[in-house]
């Protein structure tokens, strides 16, 4: 369970995290989605304890960050934005020395980490140096790395940046499955049919303000059912309908082409924000 | 805290045997070049505070190894911090700051042993045999301490690599040569040894050198070098939980 309250966060002059309320369930994956800058990573490294926060609560499963560190920190793991293994060890050994950190005995960091690589489809770079992985693999490195000490909470920080098409969907699948198994998630992503895919609640954050938080379904029907594209003066003009009945009759009187589709996530995403989120 | 310190240090440890040969060719360099050119060339001749130049030199190389080894823990700090971001993995685990600090000055300790291993060794090539007794291993521990905390906390407070490297051009370095390293500091003028005097480093040659030629160890040093290793780790302590946004 993940509790924030009252959130801020101020660098200098930016308000980064303007009253941010959560409220995560227990097993829940939930998915963070904003633009660049919104203030996904800070939420996150507050949450880990890299950064202060200037005022408000955060509850890991009843610990206080702020107030008692250590034992909050022990109820989660991180998958940062950016790559941070250790380039000139050994996959084995990243994840063994993780394990240390987390004060585990020698024989459960062995079997732990022989689990987990089999678990990423990693076993036979188990003694390869990181530095000879690809960008993918790396991502997979983090995760099995984060799960090392069996966190009830994980975080993600864009976990599929950068990463190809196919390669994104095999992560999507491991986050699944590591959800199945009892892990509650929390996931920042820029891609919208990312959190479509995988999240049963979504926040959309903007300018550090949670700006709407739902089930992608629910976000959605507030749409309606099925969108209408056309170009207008050479801007992207989308109209919503409730039922297919009442785009067909808007279909009917219109001169310029046009494309019928269902509504997504992202229509619901541009609408509250009025920003592209790419 | 345990735990914490010895995951830290571990890793250091790991990366420092995939690095080992490079690391022993790169140490081995500096003070080979001072033994050749400084104690070697100038001959048995010179006599330098009632020794051969060479039997002075050796215990200076010493100190001046340990200090700039154990200091070199700084850049490795900044690059994992800056470059690879692997403090962060530090950061959002569950041990705290002062095992950190601790397995990283253990980390720096190992650096200057092996360094004054390898300047033991080169030194018997040249004919100087110290004697390694309990006080001069002290006075090592102490400096290498002392420089090790210090990188730490330089390493917390720079914001880049560049700032880092501005430290060690203006205040390692020139303490490398003039803290009673290369020539005895009493022939200067007394101004100019009453500022060698504040630097750590002074004593800790002193200290090496008079153990190391079976001379009657000098406590104040010990005691002195003691104070500022206290000083250095507290002060290593509050920067890193400075280091947190
Ligand atoms: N260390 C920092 N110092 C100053 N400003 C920062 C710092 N980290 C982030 N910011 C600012 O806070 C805002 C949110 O950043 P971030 O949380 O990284 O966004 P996101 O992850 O959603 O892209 C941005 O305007 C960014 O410039
Ligand atoms: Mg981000």
């Amino acid at each position: 369970m993940i509790i924030l309250k009252n959130l801020n966060k101020h660098y200098k002059s930016i308000q980064a995290l303007k009253n941010v309320h959560l409220h995560i369930n227990r097993g829940e994956l939930f998915a963070y989605l904003g633009p660049n800058g919104a203030g996904k990573t800070t939420t996150i490294r507050i949450m880990t304890g890299l950064t202060k926060l200037s005022s408000g609560t955060v509850l890991l499963n009843r610990f206080d960050i702020e107030q008692d560190q250590v034992a909050a920190k022990k109820e989660s793991g991180l998958v940062p934005q950016s790559i941070n293994l250790d380039q000139e060890l050994t996959v084995a050994e990243n994840l063994d020395i993780h394990g240390m950190l987390y004060q585990m005995p020698v024989k459960a960091r062995r079997s732990k980490t022989d689990e987990l690589l089999d678990y990423m489809d990693i076993t036979d770079r188990k003694k390869t140096l990181v530095k000879h992985l690809s960008g993918g693999l790396k991502r997979r490195v983090m995760i099995a790395r984060a799960l090392m000490h069996s966190p009830k909470i994980l975080f993600l920080d864009e976990p599929t940046v950068g990463l190809d098409a196919n390669i994104r969907r095999r992560i999507w699948a491991i986050v699944k499955k590591i959800q199945q198994d009892g892990t509650t998630i929390f996931l920042t992503t820029h891609y919208i049919e990312e959190a479509e895919f995988l999240a049963q609640r979504v926040a959309f954050l903007n300018n550090g303000e949670i700006v709407a938080l739902d089930t992608p379904k629910n976000l959605m029907q507030k749409m309606g059912t099925w969108a209408i594209d056309r170009l207008e003066e050479s801007n992207m003009e989308t109209t919503y309908f409730q039922t297919r009945e009442a785009a067909k009759k808007f279909m009917a009187d219109q001169k310029q082409s046009f494309t019928l589709r269902h509504v997504n996530l992202e229509d619901a995403f541009l609408t509250l924000t009025g920003k592209k989120v790419k | 805290m345990i735990h914490g310190c010895l995951a830290i240090y571990y890793r250091e440890l790991m990366i420092m045997k995939r690095r080992l040969p490079k690391m022993i060719a790169t140490m081995s360099v500096s003070p080979l070049l001072y033994l050749i050119a400084f104690g070697y060339a100038m001959g048995e001749n010179v006599n330098v505070d009632g020794c051969s130049y060479l039997e002075f030199l050796l215990p200076g190389l010493i100190a001046m190894s340990s200090m700039t080894q154990a200091f070199s823990i700084a850049s490795e700090i900044n690059i994992a911090r800056f470059y690879w971001h692997i403090f962060e993995e530090f950061q959002a685990a569950p041990i705290s700051n002062i095992s950190y600090v601790a397995g990283e000055v253990l980390a720096g300790m190992t650096r200057a042993f092996i360094s004054i291993f390898i300047i033991l060794i080169l030194g018997y090539f040249f004919g100087v045999v110290l004697s390694c007794n309990f006080f001069f291993w002290l006075a090592i521990i102490l400096n290498s301490f002392i420089f090790a905390s210090l990188a730490v906390g330089m390493a917390m407070l720079v914001k880049s690599h560049a700032d880092q490297s501005m430290f060690s051009s203006f205040v390692i370095t020139p303490m490398a040569f003039l803290g009673g390293t290369l020539f005895p500091i009493d022939n200067l003028p007394i101004w100019a040894q009453k500022i060698l005097f504040l630097l750590p480093l002074t004593h800790a040659s002193k200290a090496i050198r008079a153990a190391s030629l079976g001379n009657r160890p000098d406590y104040s040093s010990y005691i002195i070098l003691f104070l500022t290793g206290a000083l250095f780790i507290s002060i290593a302590f509050l920067c890193v939980n400075k280091a947190r946004d």
